[in-house]
């Protein structure tokens, strides 16, 4: 036998062997839910290192291409009735409203499944109040989810460390802007940082933000009344309302809900 | 980092449940307080189950011999139920619209215990600061969110969605688009952008759709932004169906969003001096394909003389 043949055949049998080996390692084990946890993980990892997928690997072009494969394997071919479904129609319960920021996605941090959520991100998640001149690209998304696609949710999901709430709350008071079109986005905020400065403008700038980070989310909320389809269809209860809060610094995820009556007179 | 996790399953608790995010939960009571309150989303443990997913997915990986090769024989969570229900159906998850939150929990629970705190050296790194190296635009559809389909994890890409994964010129002035376009290129200095198309563009279709006259929803506003794309597919694609006269749109759009890309300068600039690539893709969800070409930047004009967009590197997956 050739040295190169024989230096194949051991390198077979150790990859052979090392299947093997993982094999028997990947029995369910009942009685131990933990170490089960645990192996899932560490297979997560192995696939993920297999494809060329960990994130320090990261030629562009070959990240995508194995986060692609990876889908298409692991999901796609997974489910073909629920993607068989998805071609012809969608069906998303939520329209969600997050932050561009590359740490929130809901997709990660509430695992929502393709199909489930019609999802809207732009910079610290803010919705303007209706206009028919202006912002026309949250408009069109909230048209198209309210009235085409029938939400009878919207979830609108602030989160810690926001740059454009950092922003926001550092926009000069004289009105100046510093570039083209940050600020005049971020601005929309302002009815929520005069909130926060009135309520908490005693505690450190830090923390000011972290308030205006829940408060952007309730005049987001509050903007989203203002759009006659969402107003139309909350009056007849097919369409709620929530915020929420992703703070990743302390790993915890807040929601709460907008409820809203009209007392009877006060004064007949 | 772990790839994206397999298709979440129905806790033990919510088995006699109606499947999860099928119902909401309208109710506006008005004999209750008003406006908002917090309420803490913690609670019991989830138990997803995955792990069997995970042994399925590492089989599939290794390519082991068929007769090794397990089949996926669990009931399909949830999703597929509520796509064939009825209406009846509808109104009595409607009714119990807080399971919907209850799971929702459940997952967040699950993302924080199988992720967050395996990864903690990453999630408290990521606390101090993003650095992505992507900026994506993709489109709102529930169907194309590129984390799902790209795999991206979190901090690796600076994600705008909007209606048809549209970038409207800079002379159009100020959008929510542009913002995040200027926040990451210039803040952030991410090192691609990646404008993905679908197939089955409710947007592009409403775009090919559109009448002559004036627009006078918030839809026909925005999309317009395309009509570059439109006009030039009309013109390529006369012999064709008003389908598939749509698929050839969803892909010039994309392209139309390229060159707005270069009319920002500070992007132009980028891409000039070879720190910033623009690339555009498109998923395709009828044949799972996804097609991904580079804009090949040329300093005279990034449109050659038959009006189409110089690209490079072009590349098929299936």
């Amino acid at each position: 036998m050739s040295s190169s043949s024989r230096h194949a055949g051991m390198g077979n049998l150790s990859l052979e062997g090392a299947i093997e080996g993982l094999k028997k390692l990947l029995i369910p084990n009942d009685k131990d839910e933990q170490l089960n946890k645990e192996l899932e993980t560490k297979i997560e990892k192995l696939i993920s290192e297999l494809l060329g997928t960990t994130p320090h690997d990261c030629h562009p072009v070959r990240r995508i291409l194995g986060g692609f494969q990876s889908f298409k394997t692991t999901k796609f071919e997974m489910y073909p009735e629920l993607f068989s479904e998805l071609k012809e129609y969608q069906t998303p319960k939520f329209l969600v409203f997050a932050c561009s920021d590359s740490r929130v996605s809901p997709s990660n941090i509430l695992d929502f499944q393709p199909g489930e959520a019609f999802m809207f991100r732009n910079i610290a998640n803010l919705v303007p109040p209706f206009n028919q001149l202006r912002y026309s690209g949250v408009g069109a998304a909230i048209e198209y989810a309210v009235v085409h696609l029938n939400v009878e949710n919207i979830l609108v999901i602030g989160h810690s460390r926001c740059g454009g709430i950092d922003r926001l709350m550092e926009l000069p008071e004289d009105g100046s802007t510093a570039n083209d079109f940050i600020d005049n986005w971020v601005q929309i905020g302002l009815p929520a940082k005069a909130k926060v400065k009135a309520e908490f403008g005693h505690l450190p700038p830090d923390e000011q933000k972290r308030e205006c980070e829940k408060e952007v989310v309730n005049l987001s909320l509050t903007n989203l009344q203002t759009y006659p389809y969402v107003r139309e269809r909350m009056a007849r209860k097919a369409l709620a309302l929530r915020g929420g809060y992703y703070d990743f610094v302390e790993g915890c995820f807040k929601v709460w809900e907008v409820k809203t009556f009209i007392t009877t007179p006060i004064h007949s | 980092m772990a790839v994206p996790s397999p298709p979440f399953s129905l806790s033990k608790h919510s088995l006699s449940n109606p499947p999860s995010f099928l119902a909401s939960n309208p109710s506006l009571d008005p004999s209750k307080a008003p406006v908002l309150r917090p309420r803490n989303a913690f609670g019991s443990e989830a138990n997803l189950g995955g792990v069997e997913q995970t042994r399925l997915r590492l089989w599939n990986n290794l390519k082991t011999n068929s007769d090794l090769r397990l089949q996926a024989s669990r009931e399909l969570p949830g999703l597929t139920k509520e796509l064939k229900s009825d209406k009846s159906e509808r109104m009595e998850r409607i009714e119990h619209g807080t399971d919907l939150f209850d799971e929702m929990k459940q997952r967040f629970l699950s993302f924080k215990k199988h992720k967050y705190m395996q990864n903690l050296e990453l999630y408290e790194k990521l606390a101090k600061d993003q650095a992505p190296k992507f900026m994506v635009i993709a489109c709102a559809d529930s169907r194309v969110c590129p984390s799902s389909i790209l795999g991206f994890q979190p901090g690796e890409a600076f994600v705008v969605r909007n209606v048809a994964n549209m970038v409207p010129p800079y002379e159009n002035g100020p959008s929510e688009t542009n913002a995040g376009l200027e926040f990451a290129v210039n803040s952030l200095k991410v090192e691609n952008i990646l404008v993905i198309g679908h197939s089955r563009c409710g947007g592009i279709h409403a775009l090919m759709s559109m009448h002559d006259d004036v627009e006078t929803s918030l839809i026909g506003s925005w999309v317009s932004v395309g009509m570059n794309a439109r006009v030039r597919t009309k013109a390529a694609t006369k012999l064709l169906n008003f389908d598939q006269q749509c698929q050839h749109c969803e892909k010039e759009s994309v392209n139309c969003s390229l060159v707005n890309l270069l009319t920002y300068p500070w992007v132009e600039e980028k891409v000039r001096n070879g720190e910033l690539a623009i690339h555009g893709g498109y998923y395709d969800f009828v044949d799972c394909a996804f097609e991904k070409w580079t804009l090949d930047y040329k300093e005279s004009n990034p449109i050659d003389k038959s009006g189409k967009v110089a690209v490079k590197d072009r590349a098929f997956w299936f």
